[in-house]
Formats: C-alpha cells, sequence, structure tokens
C-alpha cells in the first residue's frame, strides 16, 4: 500500500551504495527534513525551540559519537561527559583568544581538541579491555572535571569556572535567537550525522565492527588494533566534542565545568542503550525518549498525581522509572528502540498483509 | 619523617574503607560474573535503612537485623527479576543492567527514606591514639578491625561451609555446579544478600564518616580502581589494592597536590590504576584471560 518495491532491482554500484534504497523510505526522510528545516523553525514556539529541540539534537549528537566508540566498535565508554567539557572549553577558548575565528571553525577545532584527549586517554586500550576500559575513560571524566574545575585560565579567570557562549554569528547572520539556535545545531546535526552514517558503511566502520565482535580475531584477518581502536575513540571524542560545545553555547549560553558531570555520561550512555547499540538513528530516539520522559512526567504528575506525589519525590519517582526502563529494555528489547522502529516499518511495508 | 609516616599510615587505614566496597563487588563477580555497578547504591541502601530505623527509636542490634533482612529482601528480588531474566547475556548488559538498577534502589531509597543527611553515631570517639609516636585515628584502626573480621568470616564461609563450597562452584564453573545439583538461582541469591550484608558494613562505616547520604552511593567509584589493582576475583586483592590506593592517593595529594591547588585525589587513583594496568592488565591476582579465535 505504502510501499511500492515491485520492479525495484539494483541496476549499478551507485544504487547499492545508497543510504536508502528505496524511495518511499528517501521521500520519507525528505518529508522530516523539510520539516525540520523549512516548517518547524516557523511554527515552534520558544520553550519547545530552547528546551526540547536543541538539547534533544545535541544529545543525539553525543549519542551518535558514543555509539561509534561503545555501540560500533565495542568499547566501553562512561566518560562521554569528559569529551564535551573539552570541546566545550577549547572551543570557548579558541573565539576568546584568536580574535575573528569563524564561529564553525572553533566548533570543529573544539571537536578536534577533544578527539587528541580521546586519543590520549583511549591509548591503554590496546593494553586492557572491557570493565577495565572503563576505568580509563573514568579517569579522564575525573581528570577533565578536575583541570577546568582547578585551573581559571580555562575559564578566562572566571571564579567559577563559569563560560559565556560568543556571539553566534555565522557570516554576518545572527543565530542567537531560539529558532536561529536551533537551525543552527540541527545544521551541523544533520551533517555530522550523514558523516557518521558513511563512516559505519565504509571500510573503517567494518573494522570498528570486526573488533566489537572479537578483536582477536580482527587482528588475525589483517586489521590494525590499535590505530583502529585510536581512531574509534578520536571520531567518537570529535562527535563528543562539538556536541559539548553545542551544549555550550547554543542550548545553555552559560555552563560550569560540574555541567559536564559524571551524571552526563550515564546519560549519553542510556540513551545508546535506551535508543539501540550499534545505529545511528538509534541515538535519534533515544535521545527523544531522554528529553521527553521527563517532560511527560512532570506533565503527568501535576496533571493528575497534584498533591499526591509532592515535588521532591518526583525526582526519585523519575530515577526508579529511568532504571526500571533500562532494565526493561536490556530484558525484552536489547536492541533498544530502533529494533521496535524496524518492525513498524516491516508491519508498513507488508500492509494490508500480514507477516 | 613522622609526617610522612602519619600520612602514609591514614592512606593506608582509609584504604582499608575502599576495600570493604570493593569486597562486595568481588563476591559477586566471583559468583556471577557480573560486574555490580548497583553496590554502591546497595551500600546507600542498607545504611540509609539502618539509620532510619535506628531514628524511629529501635535498638542497635534489632535495627542491624532489620536492615539485613531488607538487604535479603533486595537480594531475592535482583535475582528473581534482574539476574533470572538476562541469563546467559553478554557481560556488558548485565553491567548496564545494574547501572539501571543503580538507579531504581537509589530511587527507592530515598523515597522511602528522605533525601535529608543522617547522622550516624557508632559510638567510638574519633581521637587519635599515639603509636610509636604516630598519631592514628582511633575510629580508622576500628574500621581496619571491622575488616580484618569481615575477611576472616568470608574466608570461613567460603572454605569451610556447604554453601561457600557451592559458591566456589558455580565461581569455577556454572555448568558444571548445575551438573551436580547446585540451584544457580539460590546462589546467586545468597550471594547478592552476602554481598548486601558487607554493603551494610561498609555503608555504617562510611555513613559514621560522611554522613548518611546520597554521596555514600560514589564511594563505588573509588572502589572501581581498587578492584582493578587488586584484580576482580580476589578478596586478598581488594585488600591490597585498597591499601595501595589509600596509601598512594593520600601521599600523592600531600606531596603532589599542593602543587596544583589540591583535590588530585579525585582522579589520581585511576590514573594510578592505569598505570598499574599498563604493567599488569589482570591485577595483582587476577585470573590471566585466554582468548580463542
Amino acid at each position: 500500500m505504502f510501499y511500492r518495491e515491485a520492479g525495484v532491482y539494483g541496476p549499478s554500484y551507485a544504487f547499492d551504495l545508497r543510504i536508502l534504497r528505496l524511495r518511499e523510505d528517501r521521500v520519507a526522510l525528505g518529508a522530516l527534513l523539510v520539516l525540520a528545516f523549512a516548517v518547524v523553525p516557523f511554527v515552534g514556539t520558544d520553550y519547545w525551540f530552547s528546551a526540547v529541540l536543541v538539547p534533544f539534537l545535541v544529545l543525539a549528537l553525543a549519542g551518535i559519537g558514543l555509539n561509534l566508540l561503545t555501540g560500533y566498535a565495542g568499547q566501553l565508554s562512561i566518560g562521554s561527559a569528559a569529551f564535551m567539557a573539552v570541546g566545550a572549553f577549547a572551543s570557548y577558548n579558541l573565539t576568546l583568544r584568536i580574535p575573528g575565528l569563524p564561529l564553525l571553525a572553533s566548533f570543529a577545532l573544539g571537536g578536534v581538541f577533544a578527539a587528541l584527549t580521546g586519543v590520549v586517554f583511549g591509548l591503554p586500550s590496546l593494553r586492557i579491555k572491557g570493565f577495565y576500559l572503563c576505568v580509563s575513560t573514568l579517569a579522564a571524566q575525573f581528570f577533565v572535571e578536575w583541570t577546568f574545575t582547578k585551573f581559571s585560565w580555562f575559564s578566562n579567570d572566571n571564579a567559577s569556572g563559569v563560560i559565556t557562549a560568543p556571539p553566534l554569528v555565522i557570516l554576518g547572520h545572527d543565530f542567537g535567537t531560539p529558532s536561529g539556535r536551533y537551525v543552527l545545531t540541527l545544521s551541523i546535526v544533520a551533517v555530522l550525522t550523514l558523516i557518521a552514517k558513511n563512516l559505519v558503511r565504509s571500510r573503517v566502520g567494518r573494522s570498528f565492527m570486526a573488533i566489537r565482535d572479537m578483536d582477536t580475531a580482527a587482528a588475525v584477518i589483517g586489521i590494525p588494533i590499535f590505530r583502529t581502536k585510536l581512531l574509534a575513540f578520536a571520531t567518537s571524542s570529535f562527535y563528543c566534542g562539538v556536541a559539548g560545545a553545542l551544549w555550550a553555547f547554543a542550548y545553555l549560553g552559560t555552563v560550569e565545568p560540574h555541567g559536564f558531570d559524571l551524571n552526563r555520561s550515564f546519560q549519553i550512555l542510556f540513551i545508546i542503550i535506551i535508543g539501540g547499540m550499534g545505529s545511528i538513528a538509534g541515538a535519534f530516539l533515544g535521545a527523544a525518549f531522554i528529553v521527553l520522559l521527563p517532560l511527560l512526567m512532570d506533565n503527568v504528575a501535576t496533571a493528575f498525581f497534584a498533591g499526591v506525589i509532592d515535588p521532591g519525590n518526583l525526582e526519585n519517582v523519575q530515577k526508579i522509572v529511568f532504571g526500571g526502563l533500562i532494565i526493561f529494555f536490556l530484558i525484552k528489547e536489547p536492541d533498544g528502540l530502533v529494533r521496535l522502529f524496524l518492525i513498524a516499518r516491516q508491519k508498513v511495508r507488508l500492509w494490508p498483509l500480514s507477516n | 619523617m613522622q609526617f610522612f609516616a602519619e600520612v602514609l599510615v591514614g592512606g593506608l587505614l582509609a584504604g582499608i574503607m575502599y576495600s570493604m566496597v570493593a569486597i562486595g563487588f568481588v563476591l559477586i563477580y566471583k559468583a556471577s560474573g557480573v560486574f555490580n555497578f548497583a553496590q554502591g547504591s546497595m551500600v546507600l541502601f542498607a545504611a540509609l535503612t539502618f539509620v532510619s530505623i535506628v531514628e524511629k527509636g529501635v535498638g542497635f542490634w534489632s535495627s542491624l537485623a532489620i536492615a539485613l533482612a531488607a538487604m535479603l529482601v533486595l537480594a531475592v528480588l535482583v535475582e528473581r527479576f534482574v539476574l533470572r531474566a538476562l541469563v546467559n547475556r553478554p557481560p556488558i548488559t548485565l553491567f548496564m543492567a545494574t547501572l539501571g538498577l543503580s538507579y531504581v534502589i537509589q530511587g527507592v531509597a530515598e523515597m522511602l527514606w528522605g533525601s535529608q543527611v543522617h547522622g550516624l553515631d557508632l559510638g567510638i570517639d574519633d581521637v587519635p591514639v599515639y603509636v610509636a609516636g604516630i598519631s592514628i585515628s582511633r575510629f580508622d584502626l576500628f574500621a581496619a578491625g571491622t575488616a580484618t573480621v569481615l575477611v576472616a568470616v568470608l574466608a570461613l564461609v567460603f572454605d569451610r561451609t556447604r554453601l561457600g563450597i557451592a559458591l566456589r562452584a558455580v565461581a569455577d564453573d556454572p555448568l558444571a555446579a548445575l551438573g551436580v545439583g547446585i540451584h544457580l538461582e539460590r546462589i546467586w541469591a545468597a550471594v547478592w544478600a552476602a554481598a548486601g550484608a558487607v554493603g551494610l558494613v561498609a555503608g555504617l562505616l562510611w555513613g559514621a564518616r560522611l554522613g548518611v547520604q546520597f554521596s555514600l552511593s560514589l564511594v563505588v567509584l573509588k572502589a572501581l580502581p581498587v578492584l582493578i589493582i587488586g584484580g576482580f576475583s580476589s578478596i586478598t586483592g581488594t585488600i591490597v589494592g585498597g591499601l595501595l590506593v589509600g596509601a598512594s592517593e593520600k601521599l600523592a595529594e600531600v606531596y603532589v597536590g599542593s602543587h596544583f591547588g589540591g583535590g588530585i585525589e579525585n582522579w589520581f587513583p585511576y590514573v594510578f590504576a592505569l598505570a598499574f594496568l599498563l604493567v599488569r592488565p589482570t591485577g595483582l591476582f587476577g585470573e590471566q584471560a585466554v582468548e580463542r579465535v
């Protein structure tokens, strides 16, 4: 009904290399992009831009970053927030100390600095594996937080380590308004998502997955383990770094080192568990879930349980629901929300027949 | 020199406190191969339960019994609803499940008992004791004594009782253990209950030191480098690892950290553990992993 696949063949390599081979999928994605770029900026409210859409996009980007490392390359990391912090503080310092540096260049360079940090803390990954490796990323987490709190040079001698966003101006156009921030974030996230999607379909992505599935076997078939693992750390941290810069500048405006604490790392880990490990689309679904669930619970609590649950306990209820959902997903749907999405898509493909 | 000795001894004794948390980890890791991130939350839950019951006017020993019973119930619930459903899944899945579990336990603990800071007085005056001219905290000595007793009891249980032998069998080879008629489910519940009991002891000691509050669940993070250095599957290792981490962290804080404005003990143990891992990837007493393609 919706999908008409009869007569769709793969006549050329170019066709086989497409991300979306079915015309219906391309139309759906195109419609989504038109909606996000051309409709939402004009109809959305400021509340939706600054409290929902921008954090959703930024967290999705960080989720993609962690997914490259944990979901694709199989290296467990609980220090993503540290790399976000490096990205944010590096791009802040770059715009501060290099006058006339374009905003996008400072984001990209912030990502590069985060990538370098990622490589340093990824160095032990050759010798140590699995849970032992999470100590390396934990070291990154605490070391970075400590550095940015202790050395006030990084925050331009601000007493509490707070950094403030530079004016969000690109080529004379001001992106400082809520809808401008949204468009800026959306554009960056869209481009980086496309790159990530192509990366994981390429030879590099395949070698990430080979290492995830069994690194000894990957070494046997000739994949350079050390280089590939470091590359995974670098790309992942680059994504997290850009996400951190966006988090600081496009979402919050001002941020302190504690904004990137261990809980943020866990939040991003939860995004990829709930959304789906080893899936780019999963990062978006997981981020949407993690941004929307607290808002939904707030609304439900005020609408139906006003007076029954006091606001102090709401946070605890959220914790319990979150933790419970993590366990539920791991038990019932280890492939995450993206799996549910694929099942739904399959149903639509066959509709009105049943499989 | 005397100052050095004081810092060293203080660090060693503080390290014992880390070991107490790490022992809970090792128990569960040995018996079920689960890297239990929720151990910190269990420490918090146990201590909060104990303190809240004491504050209701119940005596020390009955409160202890009630808190132990609560940990037993928790262990049975965890086994029934989390472990049993995740049997045969990769270790990383189980680790993430315990992450979720730690959120649930924290939420439940604070919902039941509130999130304010509770003071906890074990009736030990924290006055310094002088040994060979070095002042030592009496509380730390008490903690070290408790840890020694705890390790001795655990060693006896593992060595001499039917349950302990079953535990070791499961740790050695779960399939063979199943084959000779050991109930895996019961063993898991038992070992989580034991970890809960160890968590209670650790929670009481830490709670008396820091006050019983949310940050208690963060001591779990300090137990990680201890585990790394000692190896995940050795109780002796946790003690040695705890001593190393405690001593090196305090020495580094005093002699190196003072040049950087302090606070390096927040991250030093992790870097120390990393440096250690580069030399010995499985820790001091860990088992060498053999990989086959």
